[in-house]
């Protein structure tokens, strides 16, 4: 009952938001809010630019990439130098450079893929100047380019989408800003830590125990990491640290946090093409997955973990809580789980590393779809935006029409560069995936043996292509063959779809409108929802299935069979399960 | 394209004063100022209410001090200890693992040694390593364990544990919990 009312107070807020929160946004990117002017017209002189300088959709990414090569640099640089920077009370030295280089690449691609324990790692100063601030600005470059391709929608015969600088500026300073920083001090108010000050150590009174307790800037980097769908945390343990979600409410914030600005994109992009039952359409589709996706893992979650049944606690009424808090329960931790997998955040409450079989199935196939239910801030829409123009194009063909969408024509250009932008994801992640399984350095990476461990490198890989960051996190990922090949695998799942999104939107806003007529296919009703889920699901399920079928699912069906090469001989003495299998991955 | 790089440096710099230090050190000056207890980590002169604590518990095959209720074996055991101090962060193993039913079933005997049947979470890490709850029945369990080396009656015990028990935020938020440094604190007040 707990799980169903927490769903209905999601659902209640994050519709407030589609409605409220979408409405602002809009009135954003058109530039009509202006209360923080003073702040954006001086950043406008300095850049040399502003609202009144245009771009073609070249210069559009041709300064996106030049501003993401330039924040990658400095990214990386001052990890390699934080040792000599101020903000650093625990005197952490350099961090290694294929470390720097993974980390940078993957706060600047919105992943927040972390190969390393935050709280030890990195200083406040890297933590503040690099995490926090990608947080920011890769949230912000999602959604201008999300924006950018509504404009291509709603403009006709145009030969500009807008001005990078300015929508990233934008983006920051009236969404991104005001809304993690109210959040934060919810946060805070719950028990989150927020502090310059470095570690603690108290010996506690009552049993003499002396504890070290590792303390930092948390609070307010927490709400930007979920409000930015970003997911990398300040602690290792991310979400399920008491420091970073320390009650019920703030797992709550958490997952409406993250659910804000892709929900209210789907208004944004209603408002802005003149009809918001297309902006709803594209919601039900996103809904309608999510709410099966979610159903399906709370479900898997419930059930006993095997593991521990074999050790002999058959009774488990909690469901599977092993890698989950006891505040947030198995449901509630499955619904995080699910939210930050369908999104592009990955942050976590728990670890998904220990989910069931098929909650992990669940997770991680949640990914494969190419996270558009509802997806990363913009990337979410531009995404499932994709996806609506192939769908388009299919509906096209079964009726033999001429495809439309919003009034333009789907022409052979528009569908190459829509069916290029979802084929790079699971390209990337099969062939990465396929090389580190064939190569010692990628099989030395599992922590769990037999299915489970190639599970953890298939799930990393899907994770960084899709820019998502959330890790079944027994993978040792800090070697240089991770590092280097996730970085790879994080710049071709953000990069590789941007630029084709980006020439999608010029081609679309320089085309004209046709006037819809009787046999044009309608794409705001139920058969389209229903064509657009299909289509997402086919593509997803027809690249994924065998590599899935290697992983979750053999692991699901192999009863009473438990893997690892570590074994002891306590486990020899006691087990009741003859057939217990040894040996190392594949 | 010297043009956009120019650009790009500016405001790359502008995003790390305003959205790095402005951002980070304003909040980190309203929760200083209004929350500072919460700021700095819920701390007591008994250890911080939010991260789990070692009640002295579990060696690799019995649980050494009885006189206390203890939380889940993160931090607590020599046998799941996750490293350093300071570093968070659960066991990960999955569902299938033989390592994980050779831990939970060594705390399984540990604890059946002084009399408890354990419940699940009492065998299982958490998702921090640091989890400072437990649930009503996990406290339950531990009372005829609690009872025989305080020498408290179990009623009373049964009694504190529902008095400790936090029923969840606004009734449906997460789940209902007892926090077990919380809990011992007002078991050392019956002793």
């Amino acid at each position: 009952m707990d799980f169903f009312w927490t769903i209905v107070a999601m659902v209640v807020l994050v519709a407030i938001a589609w409605r409220f929160l979408g409405q602002y946004m809009v009135a954003v990117y058109e530039g009509r809010v202006r209360y923080l002017g003073f702040i954006e017209r001086p950043i406008y002189r300095l850049l040399g630019t502003g609202p009144e300088h245009e771009q073609s959709w070249k210069r559009y990414a041709g300064s996106l990439i030049a501003f993401s090569g330039v924040t990658l640099l400095i990214g990386y640089l001052i990890m390699r130098i934080q040792g000599s920077l101020p903000l650093n009370p625990q005197h952490l030295g350099a961090v290694p450079p294929a470390l720097s280089w993974n980390t940078s690449v993957s706060f600047l691609t919105n992943t927040n893929w972390q190969n390393y324990a935050g709280e030890t790692t990195m200083s406040y100063f890297t933590q503040m100047s690099v995490m926090m601030v990608q947080q920011f600005v890769s949230a912000a470059v999602g959604i201008a380019v999300a924006v950018a391709l509504i404009r291509g929608f709603s403009r006709k015969g145009s030969s500009t989408i807008g001005n990078f600088w300015v929508d990233t500026v934008r983006g920051c300073l009236y969404v991104l800003f005001p809304v993690a920083f109210v959040a934060g001090i919810i946060f805070v108010s719950q028990g989150a830590v927020q502090t310059l000050g470095g570690p603690t150590h108290i010996k506690d009174v009552l049993n003499g125990v002396t504890q070290v307790i590792a303390l930092g800037p948390v609070a307010f980097m927490e709400t930007i990491k979920q409000l930015g769908t970003d997911g990398g945390g300040f602690c290792n343990a991310n979400g399920a640290h008491p420091f970073e979600n320390p009650t019920g409410l703030t797992n709550l914030l958490s997952l409406v946090l993250i659910l804000l600005v892709p929900v209210a994109l789907t208004y944004v992009f209603g408002t802005m093409v003149g009809s918001i039952r297309q902006g709803v359409a594209v919601l039900a589709a996103m809904t309608i997955i999510f709410g099966c996706w979610l159903t399906f893992t709370a479900y898997a979650e419930h059930q006993s973990n095997p593991a521990v049944a074999a050790a002999g606690v058959t009774h488990q009424p909690g469901g599977n809580m092993e890698g989950k808090e006891v505040r947030f329960g198995d449901t509630q931790s499955a619904l995080y789980g699910v939210v930050s997998t369908q999104t592009s955040t990955g942050s976590v409450d728990g670890a998904n590393d220990s989910y069931n079989a098929m909650g992990g199935f669940g997770l991680l196939t949640g990914m494969m779809l190419g996270e558009v239910s509802p997806g990363g801030v913009g990337s979410g829409l531009y995404t499932i935006l994709l996806f609506a123009i192939i769908a388009v194009f299919v509906g096209g063909l079964m009726i033999g029409r001429t495809p439309e969408y919003l009034g333009k024509k789907i022409q052979a250009r528009e569908v190459k560069l829509a069916g290029f932008g979802i084929l790079v994801m699971p390209i990337t992640v099969l062939v990465i995936t396929g090389v580190a399984v064939s190569i010692h350095a990628g099989r030395a990476g599992p922590l769990n043996a037999g299915p489970h461990g190639f599970s953890e490198i298939l799930y990393a890989f899907t994770s960084q292509a899709n820019n998502n960051g959330s890790a079944f996190a027994g993978l040792s990922g800090n070697t240089a063959f991770y590092n280097v090949m996730g970085g790879v695998a994080m710049l071709f799942g953000r990069f590789v779809i941007i630029v084709p999104t980006l020439a999608l939107a010029g081609s679309l806003a320089a085309k004209n409108l046709v006037a819809a007529s009787a046999g044009t296919f309608r794409t705001d009703n139920t058969m389209f929802v229903g064509l657009l889920i299909g289509v997402i699901l086919i593509v997803g399920g027809l690249t994924f299935f065998p590599a899935v079928s290697l992983g979750p699912i053999v692991e699901q069906l192999t009863h009473h069979k438990f893997f690892g090469a570590a074994f002891g001989p306590v486990l020899s003495t006691f087990t009741p399960f003859g057939h217990l299998l040894s040996g190392g991955i594949l | 394209m010297l043009d956009q790089l120019r650009r790009s440096v500016i405001l790359a710099v502008v995003f790390i004063v305003l959205l790095g230090f402005v951002y980070g050190l304003l909040g980190t000056g309203v929760a200083q100022l209004f929350f500072r207890h919460q700021a700095d980590g819920s701390i007591t002169a008994n250890g911080s209410t939010l991260i789990g604590q070692n009640w002295n518990g579990y060696s690799t095959t019995t649980i050494l001090d009885q006189q206390w209720f203890h939380g889940r074996p993160d931090a607590d055991n020599p046998l799941m200890a996750n490293g350093k101090a300071g570093s968070s962060g659960s066991a990960n193993l999955g569902p299938r693992s033989a390592v994980l039913v050779r831990e939970a079933h060594a705390l399984v005997v540990a604890w059946e040694k002084v009399g408890v049947h354990p419940t699940a979470d009492l065998v299982t890490t958490s998702g921090s390593g640091l989890d400072p709850d437990i649930s009503q029945r996990d406290a339950l369990v531990q009372i005829p364990m609690v009872s025989r080396a305080t020498g408290i009656a179990p009623s009373r015990l049964r009694a504190l544990v529902v008095k400790e028990t936090q029923g969840a935020e606004l009734g449906f938020l997460g789940t209902s919990y007892l926090d077990v440094l919380q809990l011992n604190e007002a078991l050392a007040k019956l002793r």
